[in-house]
């Protein structure tokens, strides 16, 4: 099968003198470098400049609440057991009386971590929630000095209660 | 008088000295920017407004780096062979004339530290010296990368030399002088050599990239095979040394070219502009740098743009054709200089 028209079929045969003489070659060379010396880079000058990501694009986890603003998780642990870098620990607790409008289930994670440095951002914490609470986003983990950052918890992974703080998932659901 | 002829003579070494060391450095800056241009990139851009502050930031790191001296090394000549190198990079500027003459306050003052009627052999001579800091720093590191670094090195510089001092003595049988100054004063305005010697420029400028450990010729570094080549085992400040003293290499070659092919501060139209003496010097030493720079461009731009040469292949081009055409260049010189009579 032919990809592209610009492949060239390859032999051994003996340079002719032009090819021997290496001279117009390198000037062939140069002038392609001179040219893309003008051209426009390709950088992404990142801090500053960010590229357009995909929406389905896989980033850093969020922790959704439902429309009441509850936590989903119930702390069933199919994501860490789903989880192929095992990045992800919890430890359950039981929901007391009164903290309905908290937590949705009567169990729920106390802790949840995630250590985004084992993270490969596969998404397969995301497919094995039962109760649609874990996705990842569109955001990047953000670099750091110390490895204890890393390590998201609760506090930053849970999404905000407020209408403005939640996370748009919604198109990752309809692929 | 002779303490003011001194006073000028230590003040123009100083600036020269300083201008080598401020362009050398500034020449690793311009060639990571010419390595990002020709590859699409945009290069250092963080230390200061274009990253012009890179330099310094590199510096620094080099400084702060962990020293390591390898425990079987020889330890004295370990230490001495970056400054054999640096300070053999640094010999060659003395010859180099930056300029034409100034007249301050009566006294005719020429912009060259020391016009050597010999001045040609001079930095040969320097230059061959130069291998001696990658030789010992090589030998004494006790690495075999090191040391088959070192020994390419060595082998290619006896090579290249050959057919640099041979593409030179068609030079001089033209110019009948071995000093710089006269040669270039000779080329006075557009009265170039590389019109009359292009062959012979061609030699010498490929010639200069092996004697500067330039890519194609850069097999002593070798990072395929070599690791780093003769700096395997070097670190902090004494590898800053030896990376710097090629950037030092490299503007003095541009320097050495540009006097002997393309006219050094001569400049075209330099007599109809109807200036005064001093304003034409300093419009020649600025003509002269910019010719520097566009050699420093034309090493990097190589550098860039083809990959090295294999080492039976860089034995073969030094021998069966660079010496080969040398002679020739010689040859064909000669017979003109004898038909013409000039
Ligand atoms: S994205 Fe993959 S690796 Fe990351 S936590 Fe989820 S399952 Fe684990
Ligand atoms: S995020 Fe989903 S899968 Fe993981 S523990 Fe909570 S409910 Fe279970």
């Amino acid at each position: 099968m032919q990809l592209t028209n610009r492949s060239k079929v390859v032999s051994d045969k003996n340079m002719t003198a032009m090819e021997a003489a290496y001279l117009p070659a390198v000037i062939k060379g140069m002038a392609v470098t001179l040219k893309h010396f003008f051209m426009r880079p390709a950088t992404t000058k990142y801090p500053e400049q960010t590229r357009e990501f995909s929406e389905v694009y896989r980033g850093r986890h969020v922790l959704k609440r439902d429309e009441k603003g509850a936590e989903r998780c119930t702390a069933c642990g199919l994501c860490a057991v789903s989880c192929p870098a095992e990045a992800i620990t919890m430890v359950a607790a039981e929901r007391k009386k009164g903290e309905e409008g908290l937590y949705r289930e009567e169990k729920y994670a106390a802790i949840y971590e995630i250590n985004m440095l084992r993270c490969i951002f596969c998404g397969l914490c995301e497919e094995a929630c039962p109760k649609q609470a874990i996705f990842l986003t569109k955001e990047i983990a953000p670099a750091s000095y110390e490895r204890e950052d890393f390590i998201w918890g609760k506090d930053r992974l849970v999404e905000g209660v407020e209408e403005t703080k939640r996370i748009d998932i919604t198109k990752r659901q309809d692929r | 008088m002779e303490m003011l002829f001194l006073l000028d003579k230590t003040v123009i070494a100083f600036v020269a000295f300083a201008i080598t060391l401020l362009i050398a450095t500034y020449s690793t800056y311009a060639e990571r920017k010419v390595a990002a241009f020709m590859q699409d990139r945009v290069g250092p851009d963080r230390a200061g407004p274009f990253g012009i502050l890179q330099p310094l930031a590199d510096a620094g790191k080099f400084f702060f780096k962990e020293e390591i001296i390898p425990n079987t090394s020889d330890k004295f000549l370990f230490i001495i062979g970056p400054g054999i190198s640096m300070l053999t990079a640094l010999m060659t500027s003395v010859v180099i004339p930056w300029g034409g003459t100034l007249q301050i306050a009566g006294r005719d003052i020429s912009l060259q530290v020391a016009d050597l009627n010999i001045g040609v052999l001079y930095v040969f001579a320097v230059v061959s010296l130069g291998v001696y800091g990658i030789m010992i720093g090589g030998w004494a590191s006790n690495n075999k990368y090191s040391l088959l670094g070192a020994v390419r090195a060595s082998s290619q510089m006896i090579s290249y030399e050959l057919s640099m001092g041979l593409a030179l003595i068609a030079l001089i049988m033209m110019t009948g002088t071995l000093s710089l100054k006269e040669i270039v004063d000779q080329q006075h305005g557009m009265n170039w050599n590389v019109f009359y010697q292009p062959f012979g420029f061609l030699l010498f400028i490929i010639c200069a990239f092996a004697e500067c450990n330039r890519t194609p010729f850069d097999l002593p570094e070798c990072e395929a095979e070599l690791v780093g080549g003769y700096h395997t085992e070097y670190s902090s400040m004494k590898l800053g040394f030896y990376m710097f003293a090629e950037y030092i290499n490299m503007f003095i070659s541009s320097a050495f070219m540009a006097s002997l092919y393309f006219g050094g501060y001569n400049f075209p139209f330099m007599d109809s502009l109807g200036l005064s003496q001093n304003a034409i010097t300093i419009i020649g030493v600025f003509v002269f740098f910019l010719k520097i720079f566009f050699f420093i461009f034309v090493f990097m731009w190589i550098r860039w743009t083809i990959p090295r040469f294999r080492y039976d292949q860089l034995m073969k081009l030094g021998w069966q054709w660079m010496i080969p055409l040398a002679l020739l260049n010689v040859f064909v010189t000669g017979l003109v200089i004898l038909l013409t009579g000039n």
